[in-house]
């Protein structure tokens, strides 16, 4: 077995009487990126918060190690190990970009010069060297989570956590964050990231975890994930009434949708099993207006493992908060 | 590094920040210096001739004598109201949350705020002092031992209610509330010896008046400022501070210690 930065096992939590997280296993090893996927809560951020030492887990919750510190027994340890980035951002608004920048390096002990020089680095990596002097509070979205990310880089950490790095970040800042992302883990660090988005896992992570009511519904790496749930399917879309009730008849094993008169049917979407549908058609004398072909993608695999529509039709869940 | 320079350079990195808040953002400590000095000129100015008769004094003068020791406590009340705030607003800021993830010496936080805030106590302390001297206070009878220790007892009345201060500040979830709940320590000194003395106030209310932070101190800062009679008050006062700042220490670490909401 490959040396594991992250693992964790058992990992519960309660509030009262909601219990946040479940048992969770985590093995994350190291030089990694480990995605936590979920919706809204989930108990993303909650596995974040004790992973990091921020709040404890309940009693019951197996052994924890980050970096090869137990957590329970040497919280320093793990701190000195790790770096976070949370939900919301963690910088300190009153100060410039720059001070923030040189707190960091106070914290981590390094020299006075040392301290400069690592802060110019950063700031200028992550393109922030022009409003290093502007106070960080009037820095946008894209600004402040750089910032966030540079700041929590100051001491070289081997496992970075980063909780919902792009959520309300613009298409841009996002791509951005995403080859700082891939930056980090060229170096070897190992990056435990949680996130709403299956695009941003499927596009970073080496495995995922799709987390669901406290619970990790399902664990693989995107592809794995992918074949867990049944193939994907054709969708033919007819204009003429007539021809979609003949195509119904031809076809068989569809599922039909009068409202738009369209026809969906189970397929790979290989090239034979395409050709077998058209000849089909062809022999029925028969012309759809469209044909789509889907791929079973991460969607279906996050609909499926947590609830289907449920979760699209709760935009306004309460939100996880990092305080 | 061992445990205690680690604790005192981390400190003194937290107060460095504390202090560059301050020094960024000014007007919250000046309109807090804005309450005593207010009172100090209204007292003096307007009241100040009925005052002093009702203090048995000559003119105005003796009742500027009587007033300032109270209202240079009055002010550090005043100021740690500021703490309060100024922590209660720092722990809805991410970066507390980031400081708790770090490998740094845990109480530096706190101790940063305290240290930070005494120090702003202090030069606040020392503005309505130089009104007050502006305005005809005179201190001249004091010997140098007892210029030290009303410097000492004034750091150290201070530093009690300033980790008071940060208790509430990190009980309360945002400023106001914060304000709110600092109130007690800019009431107290209303309702001590700094503007009357206790035995002029109705009986039933003496005790109320008595048995307070506020009164042995300002009673002890007479004492050693203008030489009038300590008493009892000095032990009292120093058995207050001490009592209020291990108090305010347990409870606000406790509270910084707990996991955050």
């Amino acid at each position: 077995m490959t040396d594991l930065a992250i693992a964790a096992n058992g990992l519960r939590k309660a509030y009262g009487d909601k219990t946040v997280l479940d048992g969770i296993d985590i093995q994350v090893p190291a030089g990694t990126i480990f995605s936590l996927l979920g919706p809204n809560g989930a108990g993303k951020t909650t596995a974040v918060k004790i992973l990091s030492t921020l709040i404890s887990a309940d009693p019951g919750t197996g052994d924890i190690r980050i970096g090869g510190h137990d957590l329970a027994a040497d919280p320093q340890g793990v701190r000195a190990a790790i770096g976070v980035t949370g939900q919301f951002s963690a910088v300190d608004g009153l100060i410039t970009g720059e001070e923030n920048m040189l707190l960091m390096a106070d914290l981590h002990h390094l020299p006075k010069s040392e301290g400069r020089r690592v802060a110019a680095e950063l700031l200028e990596r992550f393109d922030l060297a022009e409003a290093a002097k502007k106070p960080a509070s009037t820095y946008s979205g894209g600004m402040k989570r750089r910032l966030d990310i540079a700041m929590t880089l100051v001491g070289d950490p081997r496992i970075i956590f980063l909780d919902e790095p792009t959520t309300g970040l613009d298409p841009r800042s996002r791509h951005t964050m995403w080859q700082i992302i891939r930056e980090l883990v060229a170096d070897g660090v190992t990056v435990f990231l949680t996130t709403q988005y299956l695009e941003e896992a499927d596009e970073l992570a080496d495995r995922i975890a799709v987390l669901n009511d406290g619970k990790i519904a399902a664990e693989g790496t995107a592809d794995e994930l992918k074949r867990l749930i049944p193939g994907g399917h054709v969708r033919l879309r007819f204009t003429d009434p007539d021809a979609y009730r003949s195509a119904a008849s031809a076809l068989r094993e569809v599922t039909r949708d009068d409202e738009s008169l369209a026809l969906q049917l189970p397929s790979g979407g290989s090239q034979s099993e395409l050709r077998a549908i058209l000849d089909r058609l062809d022999a029925a004398g028969i012309e759809a207006d469209e044909l789509t072909v889907h791929t079973p993608d991460l969607d279906d695999v996050f609909f499926a493992l947590t609830g289907g529509a449920d979760v699209t039709d709760q935009p306004d869940q309460p939100k996880e908060t990092v305080r | 590094m061992s445990n205690l320079s680690l604790a005192v350079r981390d400190s003194s990195t937290m107060l460095r920040r504390n202090l560059l808040h301050a020094r960024r953002y000014p007007s919250l400590t000046l309109n807090l210096l804005l309450t005593p000095i207010m009172l100090l000129l209204l007292f003096v100015y307007i009241f100040g001739d009925t005052m002093s008769a009702g203090i048995g004094g000559g003119d105005r003068s003796d009742y500027i004598a009587y007033l300032v020791p109270g209202l240079l406590l009055m002010t550090i009340g005043s100021t740690t109201i500021g703490t309060a705030v100024s922590v209660s607003n720092d722990m809805t800021e991410g970066i507390i949350a980031r400081f708790r993830t770090m490998a740094i010496h845990r109480g530096s936080v706190l101790v940063g705020h305290v240290v930070g805030s005494v120090l702003q106590s202090i030069v606040s302390v020392v503005l309505v002092g130089a009104v007050g001297v502006a305005i005809g206070f005179r201190s001249t009878d004091a010997t140098v031992l007892e210029w030290l220790a009303a410097f000492g007892l004034l750091v150290l009345f201070a530093t009690a209610l300033t980790w008071i201060a940060v208790g509430m500040g990190l009980i309360s979830p945002n400023a106001e509330a914060a304000s709110n709940n600092a109130m007690p320590l800019i009431f107290l000194p209303l309702i001590s010896s700094t503007f009357v003395p206790v035995d002029a106030m109705p009986g039933w209310f003496q005790p109320i008046a008595e048995y307070q932070p506020f009164t042995p101190a300002i009673e002890t800062l007479r004492g050693l400022l203008l030489g009038t009679e300590i008493g009892n008050n000095g032990w009292i006062a120093v058995a207050w501070c001490l009592g209020l700042a291990v108090l305010g220490y347990r409870w606000s670490t406790a509270k910084f210690n707990a996991d955050p909401k």
